[in-house]
């Protein structure tokens, strides 16, 4: 077990460094200017910029920027954001709980909406409960997130004025207010975000379950007389989990990405927003550092899942 | 009328001959506005006592007002004026800092950190033009106790000019020198004679940091300094919480240095999202007092405005929609570049075809059907200050007419319906940046221009592509490799001088100056350098104005640059909030003065 962690961790490190060379000769063939307000603005002169971009290193070749980035990072630097003059980690830092809170959350949520439902239905097939789950997650997950969000507004802001759509990371409040003004504008972001996942996870586990539930196994779970609870959830699901495992841990690092359009309609100060605006406003070390960090925890989260199929099915060994 | 008959009244109601509303009267009947003429007399020194830039403040003590909220759909992302890239930093700002004096919307000075405005009349001013005296406030403290004097005000100059510091304030501190008086006095001194002295010190340029915090971190460790991103300034509020990109939080500042203000307890500036969710967040939910910038359509704003809550605010300044027929040849490659300064354009060197380009601008349509409020027609480059804007231009939109410019100049339609002339056919590209207004004006010019068998192929661009400076790319804005572009310029300042830069020779954008160079559709007039050249030194206001609206009228006269439409700036706010706004200055140039009517 050891053994097979160390090397899935060794072969992580080419990965990373090749996936870490494709982003930044990307963004380095990218074009635009951080600086490119500066360029229509008659009171700043051009030398300004060139100095600017002189003292960010901006003017480099490509490769030596790189190199620089690399050796930066391998010592916990994640770099100087170009457009807010502080460290990256910094900005990141700022957004984190509030990206942890709203994704963390909507991911409860859709896990609490799709394994009750998916399973249930899946032990009950062609029922009308069935039925009724499959509509409601056909819709679910056909319909984007930013037209969710947006009816969600009309409604409940807008005609019924009972929720907040401005999301505010600081509310100057203290005690059960406090929890009351996080709490009011938190459920439409989180509402949006877990309903569309969990419609797609109910989809999933619903079929997950189906193929495990005609095992042979099962049935003789059942010949031996056992309690249908427990046949389904010592038995359906526990095998059912494996992919739904492959499925949800995969989908965890987008916890720490954020969702940048649903941050974006209702000004969500996570990290999907971060991103959005240092990708418009070409700020190259804000988006490297949160796109590589978004692929370490990809290939951490792939190593974690692969770890707990030998929990839920001990006949898998590593070697 | 002439400049004698001019000076005469000035002068009569100067000595009290003649009131100003007479004076008024009598230009009026010789086509000057009321604003103009008001702003002749200001200029000349004959204004009344008071000001009448900058409404009444009426609440009568300090505080009390809860709290005032803001959104804004780009949020500040850091908090130092000498790096403000973008008004919405230079607003973040500006929540802080403050300068010695700022923009009124009418385009005159408001002293702010300063005693009084320089003038002639007060010494400020020295005769020969080349330096001006500012007296500072006594009795200001920054946020933290400390007193703000001369040294502060000498710092900032030394920070600006810093290369190692590389602010973008540069431009204004480089070629001045700044000395110290006495502890409450300044002095700036320009190189040559200067009619425009109100640069450095002034407006969103002008604020001032603390030395104290400040100097540890003058050159190439600035961006190590603490007071960065926890600005400690002058202003009505001081510093609470800040997380770039999204929230500034900021509280009454019980020490400030004028009477009664501010009115509101705290202050919070809200960032992120979209105009139009914006707009929705004061217009119809009241949840914000005022929303910046609403690039919305003027439809939806009348929508909003209807539901009774709040009104659109709409503040004229410098900035305009215009296109420009290139002079040069952006089709010939000379070692490496196109649109080479010097060349000339095959078809638009010809003054028929600029004129007919003109003549199919329907800019009526433009403003009713594409930008509304947020747009009205022009026919001047240089609309504001009222001083400065030109009676002579007019505007017309005749297809009938431009074909019968380029019939008589000899362009004639092939089979293809094009107009051509000795091989050169009148089929241009006609390029601007990705936003859907300008693609519909394209889309209204295009309809217009094939009646009168002009061709033109439109192409636009990613605005990050289309603004930007890199040199790499043939797209951009300053290469101008196309027949026709169009975009937004806006105007810094009250005064044009820097405005109007844009079209002399010396300016031209090429290869030789890695395409900065300010004049990009690289026309060249002796008259308009020539022009420009006197007002730099012309220390007379109105020859000064009279000057400029020449050189607007040249350029204007030239059809190488089409005014389409003016582009004020277009905010919402809730019907009792009480702001002060400007378009030569930031949206939170006089925060301090804002409140909110009970």
């Amino acid at each position: 077990m050891t053994q097979y962690l160390i090397r899935r961790l060794l072969i992580a490190i080419p990965s990373l460094l090749g996936i870490s060379v494709v982003l930044f000769t990307v963004l380095a063939l990218a074009p635009g200017d951080p600086f490119e307000e500066l360029a229509t603005n008659p009171a700043v002169p051009p030398e300004v910029r060139a100095a600017l971009r002189a003292s960010l290193g901006i003017d480099d070749p490509v490769h030596i920027r790189y190199f620089r980035w690399l050796a930066a990072m391998l010592q916990g630097n994640w770099g100087f954001s170009f457009v807010s003059r502080v460290d990256v980690d910094q900005l990141i830092l700022q957004r984190l709980p509030t990206t942890l809170l709203v994704i963390g959350a909507s991911q409860i949520l859709a896990l609490a909406i799709a394994l009750p439902i998916g399973v249930y239905a899946a032990t009950r097939p062609y029922s009308i409960f069935d039925q009724i789950a499959n509509t409601l997650a056909f819709i679910g997950f056909s319909l984007p997130t930013f037209f969710t969000g947006l009816l969600m507004i009309l409604l409940f802001s807008i005609y019924l004025d009972w929720l907040p759509f401005v999301y505010r990371a600081n509310i100057e409040a203290t005690g059960w207010r406090f929890y009351w003004e996080h709490l009011r504008q938190t459920i439409m972001p989180v509402l949006v975000l877990g309903l569309f996942q969990g419609a797609a996870w109910t989809r999933f586990v619903r079929s997950a379950v189906l193929d495990v539930i005609r095992l042979d196994h099962v049935t003789t779970a059942r010949a031996k007389g056992l309690p249908e609870g427990r046949i389904t959830i010592r038995h359906v699901v526990r095998n059912a989990m494996i992919p739904v495992v492959t499925l949800v841990a995969l989908q965890m690092p987008a916890v720490f990405g954020g969702a940048i359009v649903t941050e974006q309609i209702f000004r969500v100060p996570g990290i999907g927003s971060l991103l959005i605006t240092a990708v418009l406003a070409n700020d190259t070390p804000v988006i490297m550092a949160v796109t590589f960090v978004f692929a370490c925890l990809v290939i951490f989260f792939n190593l974690l899942a692969d770890v707990l199929y030998g929990w839920l099915d001990p006949r898998i060994s590593y070697r | 009328m002439t400049e004698d008959d001019l000076r005469r009244l000035i002068a009569r109601v100067k000595s009290g001959r003649l009131s100003r509303r007479g004076f008024v009267k009598r230009v009026a009947a010789v086509g000057l506005t009321a604003p103009m003429a008001t702003q002749i007399l200001a200029i000349a020194g004959a204004a009344p006592a008071a000001s009448q830039s900058v409404p009444t403040y009426r609440p009568t003590r300090r505080g009390g007002g809860g709290s005032l909220k803001i959104l804004y759909w780009q949020a500040a992302t850091l908090l130092n004026p000498h790096f403000a890239t973008g008004t919405t930093n230079q607003d973040g700002s500006r929540v802080f800092y403050e300068p010695l004096a700022g923009w009124a919307g009418d385009g005159t000075l408001h002293a702010i950190l300063a005693a009084e405005i320089p003038s002639i009349e007060n010494g400020g001013l020295a005769a020969d033009g080349k330096s001006v005296t500012w007296k500072l406030k006594r009795g200001v403290r920054w946020h933290d106790g400390q007193p703000f004097t001369a040294d502060d005000v000498v710092f900032n100059w030394e920070y600006a000019r810093n290369p190692a510091t590389a602010t973008v304030t540069s431009g204004s501190y480089r070629d001045v020198k700044v000395v110290k008086v006495d502890d409450f006095t300044v002095r700036v001194e320009f190189q040559q004679a200067s009619p425009f002295w109100a640069d450095a010190f002034v407006g969103s340029q002008g604020m001032i940091i603390p030395k104290h915090l400040f100097q540890a971190h003058n050159g190439a460790n600035s961006r190590d300094a603490p007071a960065n991103l926890r600005p400690v300034g002058t202003s009505a509020y001081r510093f609470v919480s800040f997380t770039p990109g999204d929230t500034i939080r900021a509280e009454l500042n019980p020490n400030y240095h004028m009477d009664n203000r501010p009115y509101f307890d705290t202050l919070e500036i809200k960032g992120g999202g979209d105009a139009t969710s914006a707009a929705r967040a004061v217009m119809q939910t009241a949840d914000y007092d005022y929303a910046w910038n609403l690039a919305v359509e003027d439809e939806i704003l009348k929508r909003l405005e209807a539901v009774g809550r709040g009104k659109v605010n709409i503040v004229e300044g410098g900035g305009i929609e215009f296109m420009m027929l290139n002079a040069a040849d952006p089709t010939t490659e000379v070692d490496g570049e196109r649109a080479v300064p010097g060349s000339r354009h095959p078809a638009f060197s010809d003054p028929a075809v600029r004129q007919a380009m003109a003549l199919l601008v329907d800019r009526n349509s433009l403003e009713q059907f594409i930008y509304g409020r947020g747009g009205p027609a022009v026919a001047n480059f240089l609309l504001n200050p009222p001083r400065f804007r030109s009676p002579n231009m007019r505007w017309e939109f005749n297809v009938q007419k431009a074909n019968e410019v380029l019939d008589a100049a000899g362009w004639v339609r092939g089979r293809d319906n094009i107009r051509a002339k000795n091989g050169v056919r009148l089929r241009f590209v006609y390029q601007t940046s990705v936003n859907t207004p300008r693609q519909r004006t394209q889309a209204i010019i295009k309809q217009a221009a094939t009646r009168a068998g002009i061709d033109l192929e439109l192409k636009s661009v990613t605005a990050s592509v289309f603004f930007s400076s890199d040199v790499a790319n043939p797209d951009t804005f300053t290469k101008f490799y196309a027949d026709v572009q169009m975009y937004t310029t806006t105007m810094p300042q009250a005064d044009p001088q820097r405005f109007m830069n844009q079209f002399v020779s010396w300016e031209m954008s090429g290869k030789a100056n890695n395409w900065q160079g300010r004049n990009i559709v690289r026309w060249k007039s002796d008259e308009y350098d020539a022009a420009f050249r006197a007002a730099e030194g012309e220390l007379d206001p109105i020859k000064r104005a009279a000057l400029f609206i020449q050189m607007n009228d040249l350029v204007v006269g030239s059809n190488h640059v089409i005014p389409l439409v003016g582009r004020p700036t277009v905010s919402g706010s809730l019907n009792n909030l009480r702001h002060v706004l400007s378009g030569w200055d930031n949206t939170l140039w006089l925060l301090g003065d804002w409140y909110r009517e009970t």
